[in-house]
């Protein structure tokens, strides 16, 4: 049996406590009113005035936002154009640059960042045919109402972002654990217990998603669009178009049903399974460990349609605007990988704690090519992804990585090199594989890249190009972290880490590559 | 000492062949060569063979290919002659690098693959007209053969390896 250690307690709590601090720190310092906005914006402008827009400096000082790399781009050119051609052709030319600008990023654009576009496309406009006063002013009362939005958005999505990833991780556990189960394998058995303590998570943090959910709803936030008032409603100011035509699907009604429903099946499953399991100690046959292989089964189709699903409803459906068909793999394998690094890190604890003497380094080895091997079936599907859409540049669905390449540049590419590059290179060496430090170092990579995986994936579509891993973001993700901690090494000590009368755990001890 | 003369034992187990080989390597006699019908799972650790490099050989030639193939389509669709097809950026290899990928990842495994399987080959001089080196015929079907250099007393010798549980064991002078 094992003792949770009474380090690893204070450890969980203090990183529970920190990120419960954090996690205040982000909603008081988040806005509250435009009037706070102005304020945030004039600072901003105080502290990076002129430096960003140099070649449109003489006709942009009223710009109310620094412009993009592509943008600005335009702008230059724009001025020389205006320097060099006639008035007629110079009409023509920003015409048409306008339009570009506007086909490329504003006509289907995830919606924040559409309103964003629009703003800066209309300023742009405005430095051309000098606005009237009032129109700038609107101009800019709707630019600071959509940043209000955006900074309001923040610790939300924050939250939301290390909230979901870490329930995920459980779930790519008990995903693994499911597999392992149905494949019959002969290695994985002294593993099961460490994999349901994992999962002991799924239950806790299945109950704080849920009520974000239902918070998201109830309007608390603004992290899916295609909840807001009158978005379906024809001759509202917010209404639209493309999200009224998917309002079958995104309702919210229809929406919290199935959220309820997946994390109910998942539930069931894992309890199930670890009561069968447990069952199967005690047992003098195998009909617990064939009932447990029977329902492992069912849950791996249920899992795989009710994940897909799941990736539309809770992420893709941030950005209500873009689709992408590979969009559940390619969650899937973030967190897959996520579930099996965990499990590797924790069972690599436990050993050195000398609570699993039957594991060896060769199940560690057999660990470490599952998250190598996952890692670049991830790279694998985020490339495919982007690729594909890269390719063929059809602006409804390049718009998703344009603005991920333009604002979130570094977590973009760097979550490649923290989930690719680094793997392959590190976890290709199978006496690497054997080695607790590399596996260690390797792990903890992989997990930092796939919550920036995260991140990624949900911050353009909520906050915009105001994004930063500040206080809200490590808070949140210290209070999960912790409470991951204490829920799962709290599960570890209420059963023997080793299965009794699993058929294949004699099999398991002995296993060696 | 300087007899070319070399000792086959022969056996009909992989297990026995497996404490042969041990008690073999035990007793300080030099094995040239072992010949099995099927690979044996863990002869090469009893025999105290080095592991092999070939996995090493075969990420070197993958970098290889990566880097031919990148030279390749550098040298072809942006240094050469960069043409505007279908408006795919062609002004830097990093601007059009997603295009390339497929090639790139498909010569690296092209380049990993083939040559270490040549390398494989050279290793272990295996090639069309090659002669078959088998001492004893039964070796491919279902006998085992461990070939042992006789140095000093060669009775001693053939009474150790007929302890050994060997069907068979003869002596052959080498040439």
């Amino acid at each position: 049996m094992y003792t949770f250690s009474s380090k690893l307690k204070t450890l969980s709590i203090v990183l529970m406590i920190l990120g419960i601090l954090g996690i205040g720190y982000g909603f008081l310092n988040a806005p509250k009113n435009t009037a706070d906005v102005e304020k945030i914006l004039k600072d901003e402008e105080a502290h990076h005035g002129g430096g960003h827009h140099e070649a449109a400096a003489e006709s942009t000082h009223e710009m109310p936002k620094v412009l993009s790399a592509e943008e600005h781009h335009a702008a230059a050119q724009h001025e020389e154009a205006t320097h060099e051609v006639a008035e007629a052709a110079k009409d023509t030319a920003s015409v048409k640059l306008l339009d570009t600008i506007s086909v490329d990023s504003t006509k289907v654009a995830v919606a924040p960042v559409e309103e964003e576009h629009h703003a800066e496309a209309k300023t742009a406009h405005a430095e051309e045919h000098h606005l009237t006063a009032a129109e700038e002013k609107a101009h800019h009362e709707e630019h600071v109402n959509h940043v209000l939005h955006q900074l309001q958005n923040k610790p939300w999505s924050a939250l939301y972002v290390a909230c979901i990833f870490v329930m995920l991780i459980s779930l790519g556990a008990l995903a693994f654990y499911a597999i392992q189960q149905v494949a019959q394998a002969g290695w994985s058995p002294v593993l099961f217990r460490v994999m349901q303590g994992i999962t002991a998570y799924l239950p806790v943090g299945s109950v704080i998603f849920f009520v974000l959910l239902v918070l998201c709803g109830l309007h608390y936030n603004h992290i899916f669009v295609w909840m807001a008032d009158g978005v379906t409603e024809k001759g509202h100011e917010n209404y639209d178009k493309l999200v009224a035509a998917k309002s079958g699907y995104l309702n919210f009604p229809f929406w919290i049903i199935r959220a309820a429903i997946f994390l109910i099946g998942w539930n069931l499953y894992r309890y199930f399974s670890r009561k069968n399991c447990l069952a199967q100690d005690e047992s003098s046959d195998n009909s617990f460990y064939k009932k447990n292989f029977n329902i492992s089964a069912m849950f791996l189709v249920f899992f795989i349609v009710t994940e897909s699903i799941m990736s539309w409803d809770w992420i893709m459906s941030v950005d209500p605007h873009w689709f992408s068909t590979l969009f559940g793999w390619y969650v899937f394998a973030s967190f897959f990988v996520s579930g099996i690094t965990t499990i590797a890190l924790v069972t690599l604890y436990l050993k050195s704690k000398g609570y699993l003497e039957h594991v060896n380094n060769s199940h560690i080895h057999d660990l470490a090519k599952f998250m190598f091997g996952i890692s670049v079936f991830w790279t694998y599907l985020w490339f495919s992804q982007f690729m594909l859409i890269w390719y063929a540049d059809i602006p409804e669905e390049v718009t998703y990585f344009w603005t991920r390449i333009e604002l979130y540049n570094l977590p973009f590419f760097g979550a490649v090199v923290m989930n690719f590059v680094f793997p392959i290179l590190i976890l290709i060496n199978s006496d690497f594989k054997r080695l607790t430090w590399i596996v260690v170092m390797a792990g903890i990579v992989i997990l930092f890249g796939h919550y920036v995986d995260f991140f990624n994936m949900i911050m353009p579509g909520t906050v915009g190009d105001r994004w930063f891993i500040g206080i809200p973001e490590i808070g949140s993700l210290c209070f999960f972290i912790g409470l991951f901690l204490l829920v799962v090494f709290t599960a570890l000590t209420k059963a023997p880490l080793l299965p009794k009368r699993n058929p294949f755990i004699e099999e398991s001890k002995h296993f060696h590559y | 000492m300087s007899s070319n003369k070399v000792i086959y034992a022969i056996y009909n187990d992989d297990d026995v062949l497996m404490d042969a080989v041990k008690k073999t390597r035990a007793a300080h006699h030099h094995i040239e060569e072992v010949f099995t019908p099927f690979p044996v799972h863990g002869l090469d650790k009893a025999m105290g063979i080095a592991p092999t490099r070939l996995a090493i050989c075969a990420f070197i030639y993958g970098l290889c290919g990566l880097s031919f193939a990148t030279w390749m389509m550098n040298n072809i669709m942006i240094s050469d002659w960069p043409q505007d097809i279908g408006g795919k950026p062609s002004f830097s290899y990093i601007q059009n690098m997603p295009a390339f990928v497929p090639v790139m990842f498909e010569m690296t495994v092209f380049f990993a693959a083939h040559l270490m399987v040549i390398t494989f080959y050279m290793r272990s001089r295996l090639w069309p007209f090659k002669e078959a080196e088998n001492p004893d015929v039964r070796t491919t079907d279902d006998h085992f053969l461990m070939e042992v250099a006789v140095k000093g007393n060669e009775d001693d010798m053939v009474a150790f390896f007929q302890n050994t549980g060997a069907v068979e064991v003869k002596v052959i002078e080498k040439h």
